[in-house]
This record gives C-alpha cells, structure tokens and sequence, in this order.
C-alpha cells in the first residue's frame, strides 16, 4: 500500500485472491503453515536478538510483492553499495585513502571497536570482504528506498527466505503459479558458488568449503544447519578445526582433511583464542595466523563490522562518491552522530520526534523511538547520551509504506523492511528477494524478531 | 655496535599436552639505527607473515602429545645511538591508530590524574614525553614478579610496583591520553659488562613528535632506547607485541623458562 | 564425515542400548528375586544385578554397603541423575548427542529418541514400585528396540550409520556377557546345591532377559543346562544378541569403514579381528574349564579395549 492508502498495481492479483479467500479459510492455512515450521524446526531470532532459540516467529501468510522494476532499481542500488563497502574496507585496512582524503573522520575509525588492528595490510582472496551482506531497506513511497542499516558481519535470516517460499508453494501452490515470481531456491547453490571464487589463490583444486557455528545453542543454529546441509557442506565446530603445518584441517574419521573456505558464524573476536579472546572456547587456536598467511579464507573477512557500525553508516554516500565516482542509488536516513556537538544539542532538543539508536547495538532493545515514547524514557535517554554520547545516533522517523497482512483482526496494512543478501565473490551476485520482515502490531515500526516482528514471503516479479 | 642474541623459551608441560599453537615475534627488522647482519627463528620453517603492525611474525603448531616445546630464535644486529630517534622503520598504520586504547591500557583516573600532571609541568611535545617517562618510572617501582603478563596498566600504576612491560603500557596509556600517539616495543637490551642486570627481553615505549617521528622510551631504565637496544616487535600493548605466544590444551601444570644471552662487540 | 558427528551417532545408539541393558538387568534381578522370595531364601539378587550392571561402586558410595534395598536399586538404577548408566540418564545423554547431530538424523530416528526423552522426564519415585515398573521396564525395552529399528529401516547406508550401529553392537556384546556374569555372582544357599531348583530358574531368567529362552529350545531341544545356556549366548551365531554375533558385526562394519577410508586400518581393526576369530573357534567346555567369570571379565575388559581403540582410530577430537 502507498502512503497515500491506494494499492500498487502489482498487488493486483493478490487483491484479488484475498477477496475471494474467506478470513476463517486463511486461519486455517495460518494453522498449517504454524505446524509446517514447527516440524521443519525452523525456530529462530535474527543475528544478535537473543530470545528462546526453540521459538516460533510469526509467519504473514500474505506475500510481499516487488515489480521487476522496481527490484531493478533496487538490485543496481544494492551493488552499488556493496561495492563501495567492499572498497572501503580494502582502503581502511590498505592505504588509508578516504581518511587522507579527510571524507572520514581517523577517529572514527581508529577509536571504533569494531576496526581491527589486526588485519592492517591484509588482502583477503579474490578481494572479498563481506562475502555475505545484508542491507536492511525500507521505501518511502513510490521511488524512494532507504537503507536503514548495512549487515556486514554474519547477517542471517536467509533460511526464513528460503522456509517461506516452500512454505507458500505447499499451502498455496495456484497462487504462487498464478505469479511469474523469480526463484530463491538456488541461495545456497550460489552461496557456495561465491565462497569457493574467494578460496585461497595457492588452493588448486576443488576448494573445501566449511560452515562455522558456535553450536546447537546459538539462535541461528538452525539457520547454520540448514545452510551447510543445502550447500553440502559439513557444519564444524571449533574443536573439529586445528591447524597444523600453517594449514586448517578438519578431523573426519578418514583422518585430517584440508579446509580452504570457512563460512563462518561466530563472531571475530572468537574466531582464535590465540589472536583474540583469550578464553574463547568456540574458536581455533592459531587460525587468524593461517587467514593472515593466506592458508584459508574466512567469510566474512575479519573485521568488517566496521563498515557497518552505525556510527560509520552516515559516511557510506560518501564512500560510494569517492570510490566509485557515482551518486548513491539507495538513500541513506538522515543520521545524527551525538558524538558531535551540533548533531548532539539537535538530538537533544527533539528527543520526542527521532528514533535513537546504540551505535553499536543491535536487535531494537536500545532503541527510542521518539513519537512514542514517555517523557520518563526521553529522560532516560538524554541521561544516556550525555554520558556517552558516541555510542547513540539519531534519525528521524520515516513514513514508512505498509503492505497488507493477515492479523488477529483480519487484513491490515503494518510496516515492513527488507534484508536482501547480497554475496560478494569473483562478482556480485543477489538473489532476487529477500527476507521481509513485519512489524505486527498496528503502527509498529519494529519489525525486529524479538519485539514481536514476524515475517513473510517476498515475491520478485520477473516482467 | 655489534650484538649478538639468542633467545630461548621453553615450556615444559607436567603431563603431555595434546597441542600447543604458537605465535612468535621473534624477527628484528633492519631500519635507522639497527641493521639485522643474520637472523634465525626456529629451524626455519615455520610459516610466517607480517602482522597488522608490521611484525614479521611465524605461528606453529604441535599438534600431537608432547612434554615441551622450544623456541630459539638468534642472530646478530649492528646499531648506533640515534638518541631514541626512530627513522626507516617499517610502518603499516597511520600514525593516528596508535591513539587507540586496549583493554591493557585502559586508562582510569589514576592515569588521567599522572597525564595532567605532565600536561602542568612540560610544555612541548617531546619535554612531555620525557616528564612522562621520569613519572612513570617515579611511581611504578621496578620489581621483578611484582605482577603478571596480563596486568593492566591501571592495575600497575594502582600497585606501584611492576616490570618494563607494565612501565612501558602505563606511558602508552597515559601518553594517549595527551593525544599522543603511542605504542609497546619489545625487544633486547643490553646493559653492558658492567650491567647489573642479567640480560633479558625488554620492553619500552615509543612515542611520536610530529617534528622528529617516532622516538623510543624507556621508563624503566629512565632513557631513550641507544646501540645498546634491539627492537623486535611493536603493537598497541604487550599482547599484540607480545615475543611468543601460546594456547595449549592439556591438564596439569605447565612451566615456562627463558633465556636470553646479549654478548656485545663495541 | 566429521569425527564428532560419527562420535555423537556412536555415542547416542550405545546409550539407547544401555538403556535396554540396565532394562533387562533389572527384570533379571526381578525375576530371580521373586524366585527366592517364593522359596524364603536369603539370596542377592540386588548386589549382584548392580555389579553385573556396573553400577554397585557408585550404589555403595551413595547408599552404604549394607545390602542393597530393592526400591532404592530401582531408584538408582531407573531415575538417579549422579548415576551416568541409569535409565533416565541414558536417555539424556542420548537425545544430548542427537541434538548435537541433528541434521545427521532421520526424522524417524529423532523421533524414537525425543519421545523416549519426554518418556522418562515424566517418571516420578512414585513409580519405582514393582508392579509399576516392570511395564516401564518393558516400555524401555520397546524404546530402544524403536530407535534401532529406526535406524536400521531409515538411514543411508553410509558413515553415519555404520557408527550407530558400532555402537549398538559395541553396547549389546556388553550387555549379554553382564547378564550372563549375573548368575555367576549369584549364591546359591547351601541347600539349593547347584541343579536344584533355583539354579535352574536363575539360568532361566538369563534366557529370558536376552529373550532368547524359546530360541533355547528351538536350537538344543533339551533341558536348561549351564554350559547350553553359556554357548547359545557366547558361540553361536544364529542368535543375534550372542557375543559371536556382535563380534562379528563389530568386524564387519569396521571392514566397511576401513574400506570406505581407502584401507586405513588401525588397532580397533586388529582387536575386533582377534575377538571375533577367538570366539569363532571357541569350544563352550574350554570355557568352562577356565572359568565362564574369567571368560566374560576378561572379554569385557577387551570391548573397553576395543572401544577406546575406535576411539582413538577415528572419533577422537
């Protein structure tokens, strides 16, 4: 739905559908599709929210739809970006250009706990950097999209992408063949893909690539499980990693086997116990040493969280001018640094309209969003952004655009946002969707998993 | 003048351990002030790679049960006095990134309390730097086992006792704190015949003077690094400088000898 | 295939076995106690189903030395967390190494371990009393026998399989040389000599813990006899719980194994060679004339043996 309450042509059909769908038969496709995520046990939060990792998330069972020009537009954005990020962290941990340029701020990098020292120098196989990234976007109306954040660490999701359309194909078979939608399926083909482009250049034959997870315990485990097992890879664990001879390896019951590619889904700072935490029991000792050596590439490079600090988010117009000579094709939401003294007494003085975010945080938990908050929590907040105020950022709050969904009272429009995976390789390459994800309570606009945000199918038409 | 080094360390491990991986920066590198005549870490054959701060560092591994492991690491440096002053040294970081706090030198208001001191009483760049070594060195006693490979620098400065590790991450903090940028060194020294010191793996400090770059201090010893020094590896503390470095799994206690013999041609 | 996933299938198929095991162990000793009660015999039945079960050191460490108490052996060996080889525990650790694998399961598989999981979680004391717990007994029983059946009907022929079902056969020859050493342990009163009454109702009750008393007749078609009992279920091959049966499995899928690796071999190889050509060409009297405890101590020990050699071949991390 636009802002203006009209409905987009390319909902057409599905108007349509939902005319003729009686409110008790979409229950009790509600019903099945509850009971077809609970034995797939597809029950996760999205990176960092936390939360019961045996839990469900809601499941919107009407689709989003993106025109094919519309996705057009949007996909041409989305590498446009993802090559700037690229180059930045190339610059940043290489020769420093856009600091010297002065177009960033040293500090803001330097002083950033997200930037590694470590990988000063390092030039990471096939110049991959964020060889998966997840940009949160969100239109505003017609023509405009906006990035919201840049996920350039271990962003998941993907595997709601890949569940939902399976999902709508059982339950509702006429209407996804009523549509020309572009596949998802072949995400992990092209994961794999990209991952073994970036394998190490002294790796001559078929490059073996591994899934890292921190374990059964994490949120995402499902997610990791899903993806090695669609990819054909194995799911490894620290402990059945070492490395020997300045190679990984991994213990099979053949004895050693030589790992080339780790994607991996823990964080840096436990990658290596070695070079990072020192108490870390989820990593490998003496694997940071291999990656620097160039025995095997860890995906997504280490380090990249500084591209997507929200802190360094303001800059990425910037990035994409000065690396790229071009004009930026997805918007960036006007960001307030409170670290800066101007932007911080603007903060300060308009608390009750903008949503503060944590630089560094993620999940939506320290979040204000002004037009709805209490004077108790903007108090809270001014508190917390005088004390430290490099750590909160502001941005106004936009007119988001709704789709419809199916609630408690019937069909409503809520907010929405979308995390389109974009994999960086030999190329780029995005599958055309991505994961939507809802803000369920009216007028909502967290669509974060662990405030009550659910999801669904998204649906790139091809033209 | 010409100094020859040979560096052991040795853990020797109660009950064999399983595995141990290692991280050695143990390479000096040629610039202004010293030339590497000959260098050998190991057998040789360990791999290698430069680290983010242009340490040339080898990593190893023994992955099957084993009692000790052993590192040597030897060779022979020529140096002159350059009075602390550093030039042609490999430098992979902007200047600016030596600004940054680690964990080790957190500064507390102990810290903040002894940078203000010196911001009252030296006024250039380099007097400050000096002022800060003499006051480094003025309230951290140099007493050997007073603390820890770990210890923090607010954590020295609060004991006020430590080693040349604890003097030297103590003026980076503090030194950081008057906007200076700073950094740990490791490396060898050499007291001389006279010494009263046993010779030993060292550390200091450096700290940069936009008008003569990089300049080296020793809190401990209350100068600026001469041909008597050796300086191997550098980084933003002493875990990221750190010479050897090590994980390894086993039960049982393990205990750790090094020896270091500096002899001098003058 | 990664040695911590074939370590986690190994370990969960030789728990839902152990399981089994401690099942049986206990409707053994029930039996033969509710022999003795009928005779008003003082025997002890308890003491020797916990040894025979492996579990009378970590029994006397929590309850005394005294003799054991039927309902706190129930206890124990049923519900007690302190006690890694109870039932409950079993089934714990059991569904722990299958989460762990998951993807490595078929659903059927997962199924047959969660529902035995949520089985025991809902046991209570309450339930410790005799006739309470011989259906459970029984209901465990079936919850193994549906794990492996799942396994069995459901899995690829690959890796992972050929590790669930070392496993189960590892924990099987374990469980068959215990219950058969139970009897040894057994006291026959001074007026109950040896062929009386209740030596042969205590042989009878090893049969049917193995449930193997009508597979007896059909293969001797003769009276219980000590040494027919010992040779069905130590030398011959047409019962499937026999030692000479697991052994020879044992060696048969480790071939597989070796043969999938490219012909790596290593000591569990050789070990499980040995045991199965030793039984092989056995004779039942030379085992009597050394000593069936001896024997089955002895064999015993060279399954742990040949446990940690698997071990160390291909699961260790």
């Amino acid at each position: 739905m636009t802002a203006n309450g009209s409905v987009r042509p390319s909902y057409a059909q599905i108007r349509a559908w939902l005319d003729a769908m009686p409110i008790e038969a979409l229950d009790v496709k509600r019903r099945e599709a509850e009971l077809l995520f609970r034995r797939i046990g597809i029950t996760f939060a999205v990176y960092g929210e936390g939360g019961d990792p045996e839990r469900l998330i809601p499941f919107d069972l009407i689709p989003r739809i993106i025109a094919a020009e519309e996705w057009a537009r949007m996909s041409r954005g989305l590498t446009q970006r993802v090559r700037a990020l690229n180059a930045f962290l190339a610059d940043i941990y290489g020769n420093g250009e856009i600091l010297r340029a002065g177009k960033v701020p040293e500090e803001l990098v330097f002083k950033n706990e997200s930037w590694r020292p470590e990988m000063q120098g390092m030039q990471p196989a096939a110049g991959a950097w964020t060889h998966v990234a997840g940009i949160d976007i969100v239109r505003v109306d017609a023509d405009q999209f906006y990035v919201l954040e840049d996920n350039c660490r271990t962003p998941s999701g993907v595997s709601y992408m890949l569940e939902n359309r399976e999902a709508m194909l059982r339950l509702f078979p006429d209407l996804v063949s009523s549509h020309r939608i572009a596949p998802v399926a072949r995400y992990p083909e092209e994961l794999l893909e990209t991952l073994k482009s970036a394998a190490p250049p002294a790796c001559r034959s078929d490059p073996t690539v591994v899934l890292l997870t921190p374990g059964p315990l994490n949120s995402a485990y499902y997610e990791h499980s899903f993806l090695a097992d669609e990819m054909g890879v194995e799911l490894v664990e620290g402990a059945d990693l070492f490395v020997d001879d300045g190679l990984v390896w991994m213990r099979t019951t053949e004895g050693p086997k030589r790992v080339d590619v780790i994607y991996r889904r823990i964080d840096d700072e436990y990658l290596d116990p070695l070079s990072f935490k020192p108490d870390s029991m989820l990593g490998v000792a003496g694997l940071f040493a291999a990656y620097r050596a160039g025995a095997v590439t860890i995906a997504n490079a280490v380090g990249t969280g500084i591209a997507d600090d929200k802190a360094v988010y303001p800059y990425v117009p910037e990035m994409i001018r000065f690396y790229l000579g071009e004009e930026p094709l997805l918007q960036n939401v006007p960001t307030y640094l409170c670290g800066r003294p101007d932007d911080r007494a603007y903060v300060l003085d308009r608390l009750h309209e903008l949503v503060v975010k944590e630089a560094r945080g993620s999940g939506g938990y320290g979040m204000l969003i002004g037009p709805h908050s209490t004077a108790a929590q903007r108090d809270k907040f001014t508190a917390l952004i005088k004390a430290r105020p490099e750590d909160y950022v502001a941005q106004p709050t936009l007119a988001l655009s709704t789709v419809p969904c199916f609630v408690e009272s019937g069909i409503a429009p809520r907010h929405v946002d979308l995390r389109p995976f974009v994999l960086v390789g030999r190329d780029i390459r995005i599958i055309p969707g991505g994961l939507t994800r809802v803000a369920m309570r009216e007028g909502s606009l967290v669509v974060n998993s662990s405030q009550g945000g659910g999801t669904k199918d998204t649906w790139v038409l091809e033209s | 003048m010409k100094l020859r080094i040979r560096h052991e360390t040795a853990h020797d491990y109660e009950a064999p351990s399983a595995s141990t991986v290692q991280l050695i920066r143990l390479t000096p590198r040629s610039h202004g002030g010293q030339r590497v005549r000959y260098w050998r870490v190991g057998d040789g054959s360990w791999p290698s790679f430069e680290d983010g701060f242009g340490n040339w560092t080898q990593f190893r591994a023994v992955q099957r049960p084993h009692g000790r492991v052993r590192v040597v690491a030897e060779g022979e440096v020529e140096t002159v006095d350059t009075q602390g002053v550093l030039r042609d040294t490999r430098e992979t970081l902007p200047v600016g990134a030596y600004l940054r706090e680690t964990g080790r030198t957190h500064p507390d208001d102990a810290i903040r309390a002894l940078a203000e001191d010196v911001l009252r009483s030296a006024n250039t760049e380099l007097d400050r730097l000096h002022t800060l070594m003499q006051l480094v060195r003025d309230k951290v006693d140099w007493v050997v086992g007073a603390t820890e490979s770990t210890t923090t620098a607010a954590e020295a400065l609060a004991h006020g006792r430590g080693v040349c590790q604890d003097h030297a991450q103590l003026f980076c903090s503090a030194a950081r704190l008057l906007g200076m940028p700073a950094r740990y060194v490791s490396g060898y020294f050499w007291p001389g015949e006279d010494g009263r010191d046993e010779p030993a793996s060292h550390a200091w400090a450096e700290g940069f003077v936009p008008a003569l770059g990089w300049v080296g201090f020793d809190a401990a010893n209350r100068q600026c690094p001469t041909d008597r020094y050796v300086r191997v590896a550098i980084g933003l503390d002493s875990f990221a400088a750190a010479p050897v470095h090590g994980v390894h799994f086993g039960s049982g206690a393990d205990s750790l000898a090094v020896t270091v013999r500096v002899d001098a041609d003058q | 295939m990664l040695s911590r996933t074939a370590g986690n299938l190994f370990w969960l198929s030789r728990y839902m076995e152990r399981a089994e095991s401690v099942a049986r162990l206990i409707l053994v000793g029930h039996r033969m106690a509710g022999v003795a009660h009928t005779v008003d015999l003082h025997t002890n039945e308890w003491r020797s189903t916990l040894r025979a079960a492996g579990c009378l050191p970590g029994f006397t460490e929590k309850y005394g030395a005294c003799e054991p108490d039927q309902s706190q052996v129930f206890e124990y060996l049923v519900l007690d967390a302190d006690n890694p080889s109870s039932i409950r525990a079993c089934f714990e650790t059991a569904r722990r190494n299958a989460r762990a694998v998951r993807t490595a399961l078929t659903v059927e598989m997962w199924d047959a371990i969660t529902d035995s999981w949520r089985g025991v979680q809902s046991l209570s004391r309450s339930d410790m009393e005799v006739d309470r717990l011989v259906p459970i007994l029984e209901w465990v029983k079936s919850r193994s026998l549906a794990f492996s059946g799942a396994y069995a009907n459901t899995m690829l022929r690959n890796e992972g399989y050929a590790f669930a079902h070392l496993g189960t056969t590892l924990e099987r020859a374990d469980n068959t040389a215990r219950v058969l050493d139970v009897k040894y342990h057994l006291l026959l009163p001074d007026q109950e000599g040896v062929g009386g009454v209740l030596d042969y109702v205590q042989w009878q009750s090893v049969l049917r813990a193995v449930s193997a008393l009508r597979a007896y007749q059909w293969v001797y078609h003769q009276r219980l006899q000590p040494w027919l009992v010992a040779d069905l279920l130590i030398l011959r091959p047409e019962l499937p719980r026999s030692l000479l049966s697991c052994a020879s499995q044992i060696v048969t899928t480790l071939d597989s194994l070796a043969d999938r690796a490219g012909g790596r071999r290593g000591e569990c190889h050789r070990l499980a060679g040995r045991m199965h050509a030793e039984l092989r060409y056995s004779r039942i009297e030379s085992i009597f004339q050394a000593g069936l405890h001896e024997f089955l101590t002895g064999f015993i020990d060279q399954l742990k043996e040949l446990g940690a050699a698997i071990d160390q071949h291909y699961l260790a991390l």
